[in-house]
């Protein structure tokens, strides 16, 4: 349920709302109700952001992180459609691989993390495959199951036509498979985004995974605090542009 | 009968290539063990009970994780359903604190706990709690409007309404809900356990890693997924069969 139209009131309050989530934050850190070295104040956290963003490592930090999950993400999303659409346009190659695949699907993707760092060693190339290849399944598998539910009549009408099989994935199987794919791409995203911050804190690449990872460790809470801000905004930039995309591709589909 | 074998032809293949390169070419590697191997260092394991430890510390750690984010998340789910003024109000707090990945949370976790199951319950928790939060909210918000109806008219005190009304009304949804929460919490409690928390199979896998004992860590990748595996088949045979009790039509 996503609230469709915010009347002006509702945004304000909802703003309000959150203001005063702030000011609880403030009220707890400042009233000693916890104590500061695990929760800094919301100004020594914003001083800390604006500090590392302007000139500081941050930044820097924040652009590494951000360019490996997008790096990530878009190979993932190729190697995904690519193959999905290889297994899903045959009935036969779906029996054999399908089960295998949804085995595999359960399986944490930084658990590979080990495995890679054995093969590749500790590189920021073992990061990205890992990267890579976790976020690749729910693409992988929304595009065999678009594919697997096109529709029976447009198999026939394909075959009247005689459309070889590339014209079936590029005029049919593709276009049908489009929201199942969109819906895979944006799990996987977020997919990128955990691989990539996990990869950095345990391969120490630089990014704000190993940031955050230091700033705990020498107590520096509030560069730890600024450190997941910029993660959430990267979620949450990252999954606002990818739901405007969504909406744009799939107009066609519900006139 | 061919037919039922199909599925099991490209994995055993596979397995097949990597236990013949791994015993021609690649004798002797120290980044990858023949499958066979792998097998013995898991009945080893399984032998000296390191096996059951970590994997009761993992289950553990998720399920005591599944058990906050829920007893948190229905109750708020509901409250948010039934009042569609406080759901559009805390809307943009819930989209602002929701797309922090769970990992981040790992260090600070680490900070205000230091190692141990707290700490892993704790970002597990923080994982699991969104998706079930939405859910929740989603459920009550689809609650047949006419049952809502009844309960006004025999004057049902709100407390009443949602134990009475709402929540055996909402009961499948919230086996859904609960089926999403075990599938995040075991990926969550696997990856606390790789990056951080010195604990169970996550770990296991990590140290195996490190002392290059590669068989050993593949038995762990093997492992890990037939536990998530298992763990998520018997949480969706418990959603359908509490729909098929309820009588929901999936």
């Amino acid at each position: 349920m996503k609230p469709a139209r915010l009347s002006p009131l509702d945004a304000l309050g909802s703003v309000a709302v959150t203001l005063a989530l702030v000011a609880l934050w403030w009220a707890a850190s400042h009233g000693g109700w916890i104590s500061r070295v695990f929760l800094p104040t919301p100004e020594a956290t914003f001083a800390s952001l604006r500090e590392g963003l302007d000139g500081g490592e941050l930044a820097q930090f924040a652009q590494a992180t951000t360019w490996r999950m997008v790096e990530g993400w878009l190979l993932a999303s190729l190697l995904g459609v690519a193959l999905g659409a290889l297994i899903g346009v045959s009935a036969r190659a779906r029996a054999y691989l399908q089960p295998t695949l949804e085995f595999v699907r359960p399986l944490p993707a930084s658990a590979l993390l080990p495995l890679a760092i054995s093969i590749f060693g500790l590189s920021p190339n073992m990061v990205l495959a890992v990267v890579a290849f976790g976020a690749m399944w729910p693409v992988l598998l929304g595009t065999i199951h678009g594919f697997a539910a096109v529709e029976p009549r447009l198999l026939e009408v394909s075959r009247c036509l005689q459309l070889s099989r590339i014209d079936f994935i590029l005029k049919i199987g593709l276009p049908n498979a489009l929201p199942d794919i969109l819906a895979g791409m944006r799990l996987s995203l977020t997919v990128a985004l955990i691989v990539a911050v996990v990869g950095e804190m345990i391969a120490s690449q630089p990014g704000l995974g190993q940031a955050i990872l230091l700033a705990a460790r020498a107590f520096r809470a509030s560069e730890l605090f600024a450190g997941i801000v910029l993660l959430g905004l990267i979620g949450l930039a990252s999954n606002a542009l990818l739901g405007l995309a969504e909406h744009k591709l799939l107009k066609w589909q519900s006139p | 009968m061919w037919r039922r074998l199909r599925p099991w032809w490209f994995p055993l293949g596979l397995l097949l290539l990597l236990e013949l390169h791994l015993r021609s070419l690649a004798a002797g590697s120290d980044s990858l063990a023949p499958p066979i191997a792998a097998l013995r260092a898991f009945a080893g394991a399984a032998r000296d009970g390191s096996l059951w430890q970590a994997t009761l510390f993992t289950l553990g750690a998720a399920a005591s994780g599944l058990a906050v984010a829920a007893a948190l998340a229905i109750p708020l789910g509901i409250t948010l359903g039934l009042s569609p003024r406080a759901s559009r109000l805390s809307a943009l707090s819930i989209e602002l604190l929701r797309p922090i990945p769970s990992v981040a949370l790992i260090p600070l976790a680490m900070l205000v706990f230091g190692f141990g199951l707290r700490m892993e319950t704790s970002v597990v928790a923080f994982a699991s709690f969104w998706p079930m939060l939405i859910l929740t909210r989603a459920a009550v918000s689809q609650v047949e409007p006419r049952l809502l109806e009844v309960s006004q008219v025999l004057a049902l005190s709100p407390w009443q309404r949602g134990l009475k009304i709402v929540l055996p009304a909402i009961v499948p949804r919230l086996f859904v809900a609960l089926r999403l929460g075990v599938a995040v919490s075991l990926v969550v409690a696997v990856t606390v356990e790789i990056a951080a928390n010195p604990n169970g199979m996550g770990y296991a896998m990590m140290i195996a890693q490190q002392s290059l004992d590669p068989a050993l860590m593949l038995a762990w990748l093997g492992w890990i997924g037939v536990v998530g595996y298992a763990i998520n088949l018997a949480a969706l045979m418990l959603q359908q069969r509490v729909a098929r009790a309820m009588g929901a039509a999936e």
